[in-house]
């Protein structure tokens, strides 16, 4: 078997989990594969330099995979989804100061996402009231499932994100400085942001992103669409090889050299005891609450990498909501496409 | 041809944001705004009504860049340079310099295409200087170690600058090392005996 070299683009993530670990553990020599992974900047470039071949797939948020095939937001680059790399992993942060204020207002326990949200409500009349500037959450992109969570949280009190409280687009290494400058009053993102952001005291975690939305298809593994055919050995192979990762993710006792290899400078640069902590689903809240232990925190299991069209049905829905598509059946038809429930002929083999 | 489009430079980096203004300035172009960050791209953008804005690939904002025209009430909507598929070589080559271009809908593709490939010649002329100065940068270290290495040899064994070097090339050349491996081993060598 000639071996295969494939350069891969990531972000600085937790959820790029199989990818580092099929790339640094030796996983990816063993189907024949010579895996570059690439560190990237912005969720844009991943897109543009898959498309024009410079990546061969790229870590993708599952909602921005719909929105270049389908052409949204002024780009058409058709994607293909083989594999799923995660679901969930995301959290919902506010500064310490918003929190306190938060706090003061609840009615009953914050911890219940439509309490939280009213209590949000009450913040954004009060500023309202007293002609303060609206309130400013973050997400790490447009089409992401984390303008869509904060949209529905905000939404249970029926709050507008993008009128009632600004969105600012953040990349997810800068979530914490945002939040710390003032910038921004919350943002959600993936891990370990939220986390860096509750240990640098800045932030407190009100809600994890499997409390707003559970079995959330977060990212993708794209592949040009045209190249699923094209190069199928090869996407046979990487899909081969991340199921392998999928399982030396899930034992427990590889926990702590993953951790390791996600913490190198050249992957996400963060501590690996936090990486660690999150990897075992234990999540530190701030804010005076004690950690909270969240055992789908992040999924990475074989189960939840398989592709179901039904995923795109659920994105399109939120997608929708948002007024980012209007769904038609054509339109659905072409998302569902996009998650091709290939994993399963691989397990096989 | 009157160009006449205005065209806002988005590059953290100054060098290389003159260095493209000025090629688009040679090209004809001269309504030309320069910022070289995130903090007020928006103002930036509302005030001086771009037709064409570039950006460098490596800069973080991007993302933020492409919400703000998709959400933007502004009439004129800049919409990347993908919405022409026709013209995929150019697209390869803007993305392989580091280089990407949002437009205003409806300019056309002729009036856009001598932009690009101003910015690429340019992105890319930049980056050959700073791989040049690089280089430049890492001979002169070389230098540098290979004389401190030489001084050495004479001191000790009581050469002159001449024999002392050739003393040198001989070993480099029968260990089949590069001259200054050798100059490296010999000043760790001497720091040790010191």
């Amino acid at each position: 078997m000639t071996t295969l070299h494939l350069r891969v683009g990531f972000m600085p993530l937790v959820d790029a989990a199989l990818l580092v670990a099929a790339a640094d553990s030796g996983i990816a020599e063993g189907h024949g594969l010579s895996l570059e992974l690439v560190r990237e900047v912005s969720w844009s470039n991943l897109r543009d330099r898959l498309h024009v071949r410079l990546l061969d797939a790229a870590h993708m948020l599952a909602p921005a995979a719909i929105a270049s095939t389908l052409g949204i937001g002024g780009v058409t680059a058709p994607m293909a989804a083989p594999i799923l790399l995660n679901l969930n992993g995301n959290a919902l942060t506010v500064s310490a100061r918003r929190f306190e204020e938060m706090a003061r207002v609840a009615k009953g326990d914050l911890d219940d996402p439509s309490v939280s949200a009213l209590a949000l409500a009450s913040l954004v009349s009060a500023r309202k009231a007293s002609g303060l500037p609206p309130l400013a959450f973050a997400a790490v992109f447009g089409f992401s499932c984390h303008a869509y969570l904060l949209r529905d949280w905000m939404a249970l009190a029926g709050l507008r994100l993008g009128e009632d409280v600004r969105l600012e687009i953040v990349p997810p290494v800068r979530t914490v400085e945002a939040l710390a400058s003032g910038e921004v009053d919350g943002f959600c993102a993936g891990a370990p942001w939220n986390t860096l952001a509750v240990e640098a005291g800045v932030g407190t975690i009100l809600h994890c992103g499997v409390d707003l939305m559970p079995d959330c298809p977060e990212k993708v593994l794209a592949w040009r669409a045209d190249d699923i055919e094209r190069r199928s050995e090869a996407v046979a192979r990487l899909n081969a090889a991340l199921i392998e990762a999928s399982h030396w993710v899930s034992n427990e006792s590889n926990r702590p050299a993953l951790a390791r290899m996600l913490a190198a400078p050249d992957r996400l640069a963060a501590p690996a005891s936090l990486i660690e902590a999150i990897l075992r689903g234990e999540i530190m809240q701030g804010g005076g609450r004690p950690p909270r232990q969240v055992p789908s925190y992040i999924r990475f299991d074989v189960a939840a990498i398989r592709p179901d069209p039904a995923h795109a049905d659920v994105l399109l829905a939120a997608m929708a909501r948002a007024g980012h598509v209007v769904a038609t059946p054509d339109l659905a038809e072409r998302a569902r496409a996009i998650f091709r429930p290939f994993a399963a002929d691989v397990t096989q083999r | 041809m009157t160009p006449n489009l205005r065209i806002l430079i988005v590059d953290a980096n100054q060098v290389r944001a003159a260095i493209i203004e000025e090629g688009l300035r040679e090209a004809g172009y001269d309504e030309l705004i320069r910022i070289s960050g995130t903090t007020g791209l928006v103002a930036a953008i509302e005030a001086h009504d771009p037709d064409v804005v570039v950006i460098d690939l490596e800069d973080p904002s991007r993302d933020a860049l492409a919400d703000m025209f998709l959400v933007s009430r502004h009439v004129r909507r800049p919409i990347t340079m993908f919405v022409d598929q026709s013209d995929s070589a150019s697209i390869e080559a803007a993305v392989e310099a580091g280089v990407s271009a949002y437009i205003v809908d409806g300019l056309k593709k002729e009036r856009m295409q001598p932009i690009l490939q101003t910015c690429i010649s340019r992105f890319n002329a930049f980056r050959k200087l700073r791989e040049e100065l690089e280089e430049a940068r890492s001979q002169l270290d070389d230098r540098k170690t290979i004389d401190r290495a030489k001084a050495i040899v004479m001191r000790l064994k009581g050469l002159s600058e001449e024999e002392a070097y050739a003393l040198m090339r001989r070993t480099a050349m029968n260990e089949k090392r590069k001259l200054v491996e050798i100059a490296r081993s010999l000043i760790t060598a001497a720091e040790m005996l010191k």
